[in-house]
């Protein structure tokens, strides 16, 4: 069973076993408009949690993506770069931009929950 | 949003934006629509292939009379203004004591008026007007329009449009500009714009503006298009942005707008800062703005540093982002001479990384504006 969770900086992270997917969210990838370029991290790069690992940038502006927990890389997602504008179209899905292997689960767990991140949008 | 919005001026269409579902946010003071749920690129791609209506009451407005305002301008502009013919706009450059920019403007001479309509920037027309003000002092007399609202309609099918609701309008060529009845309204048009496309701007009382937005955009080739847009528009048409690619620390051949300063003017040398700006429209300046090409996708915004082949920093990003109609990042900036020709080789410092860029001519974007016919 994957869980997925959210951060304050708007992105998402799905655990399936030690594998995290990372993207960020419908709202985020609605407050940026659409996105023109993506810059994403290299497979075997490790980072931390919080560290700065890929950038997204609209027509008007460009926006760190953190990592919501800290691994190695395993993949980008290489479609986003011919594709940018599949954050836009499916920014918790297709829209993914990479996967880490992660070391502390402890990390994970800190994150908020959907209902969590919700009401943090609310709020905004 | 609705906290800061509060403190921030509107323009007579603030309720229009906000119905129409305008993102607003904070600009020159104002409360301004960046995108619609349109969104930045495709607003941008249909003014490009339609028309757009742009809200630009933020803006500056004018009238200088007196015995010979033009000639009372000219003590701050190098535009040629005494020879501006009547239903004609100029663009001009307003230069502080030394010659440094402090805005640039649009001078009208409306037929059988002899006052000047003037445009300038919303961030600095405060700012602007009280230099005026004071500088043209017993000179000419300086009358703000803050009641005027301006809209911008621009795009290929501009003039089809505009012409539904006042008939004669699309006679109008480039840099023309007329009073004419405008859905019923009293406006101030002309054939200009920001967009590098055709197009005209309405300079209209507030209280009419809604009305004749809303008689536009019924026109189903049109869609409301907000700053985002303009902006990327604006870039694309290699049009300057005041703040951004020209201030008070750059002249008239640094910015490279010496087309806007009058052979007379040269000449005569009879404007602030001359003896600078000669010498650098003689001698070269050690700067000058300059368009710039990045390779790959990846956008070099402004403050990005340029560098050459040696890795010496040579200049900086003054405005770059993505162009829609191209598909690829634009900039500009400015650059060291030497590195001004078109074809010259440089690095973009984009995140620690050298991301190779090349000096190219402007705009990008061919202009499309409706010349006369000579």
């Amino acid at each position: 069973m994957s869980e997925t969770r959210f951060t304050d900086q708007h992105e998402w992270v799905r655990l399936d076993g030690d594998e995290a997917t990372i993207g960020i969210t419908r709202h985020a990838a609605e407050q940026l408009g659409d996105v023109v370029f993506v810059e994403l991290p290299q497979a075997g790069r490790k980072v931390g949690a919080g560290a700065e690992a890929a950038v997204v940038e609209s027509v008007k502006a460009a926006s760190e993506v953190y990592a919501p927990v800290g691994g190695e890389v395993t993949e980008a997602n290489a479609a986003l770069e011919a594709e940018p504008a599949k954050v836009n179209e499916d920014p918790e899905g297709a829209g993914w931009f990479f996967k880490l292997k992660v070391g502390d689960r402890g990390e994970f767990a800190k994150l908020m929950d959907e209902a969590a991140y919700r009401e943090f949008v609310k709020g905004l | 949003m609705s906290e800061t919005n509060e403190t921030l001026k509107q323009t007579p269409l603030y309720a229009l934006h906000l119905e129409l579902g305008g993102k607003l946010v904070p600009f020159a003071g104002y409360a301004m629509p960046v995108q619609y749920p349109t969104g930045i690129l495709k607003e941008h791609l249909h003014t490009r292939e339609k028309a757009g209506l742009f809200d630009v009451s933020h803006m500056g407005q004018a009238f200088l009379s007196g015995t010979d305002p033009a000639r009372a301008l000219e003590s701050l502009t190098p535009a040629d203004l005494t020879g501006l013919p009547e239903g004609m706009q100029r663009y001009g450059l307003l230069l502080n004591d030394t010659g440094g920019i402090k805005d640039d403007f649009m001078t009208t001479r409306l037929k059988g008026e002899p006052a000047l309509y003037l445009v300038v920037n919303a961030a600095t027309k405060d700012g602007d007007f009280a230099y005026m003000g004071e500088k043209l002092k017993g000179a000419a007399d300086l009358k703000t329009q803050p009641q005027r609202a301006l809209l911008a309609l621009q795009g290929p099918m501009a003039a089809d449009v505009l012409e539904r609701v006042s008939p004669g309008i699309s006679s109008l060529t480039f840099m023309q500009a007329v009073r004419a009845n405008v859905a019923g309204a009293h406006a101030i048009v002309s054939r200009t714009g920001y967009t590098g496309e055709d197009g005209f701007e309405i300079s209209l009382d507030g209280k009419d503006a809604e009305r004749v937005a809303r008689t536009l955009l019924g026109d189903d080739r049109v869609l409301p298009i907000g700053l985002g847009a303009r902006d990327s528009l604006r870039l694309e048409a290699g049009l300057c942005l005041y703040g951004h690619d020209m201030d008070e620390n750059t002249d008239p051949v640094e910015a490279n707008l010496t087309w806007s300063m009058g052979k007379r003017r040269k000449e005569a040398r009879d404007f602030p800062g001359s003896g600078r700006i000669i010498e650098h429209l003689l001698n070269g300046a050690g700067k000058k703005r300059v368009g710039i090409r990045p390779e790959g996708r990846a956008p070099a915004r402004e403050g990005t540093e340029i560098a050459d082949k040696s890795g010496r920093v040579v200049g900086h990003v003054t405005s770059g982002g993505f162009g829609p109609s191209l598909n690829a990042p634009v900039a500009m900036g400015y650059v060291e001479n030497q590195f001004s020709a078109p074809g010259t080789r440089l690095d973009l410092l984009v995140r620690g990384k050298a991301m190779p860029a090349e000096v190219v001519a402007m705009p990008f974007v061919p202009n499309r504006y409706k010349r006369a016919s000579k």
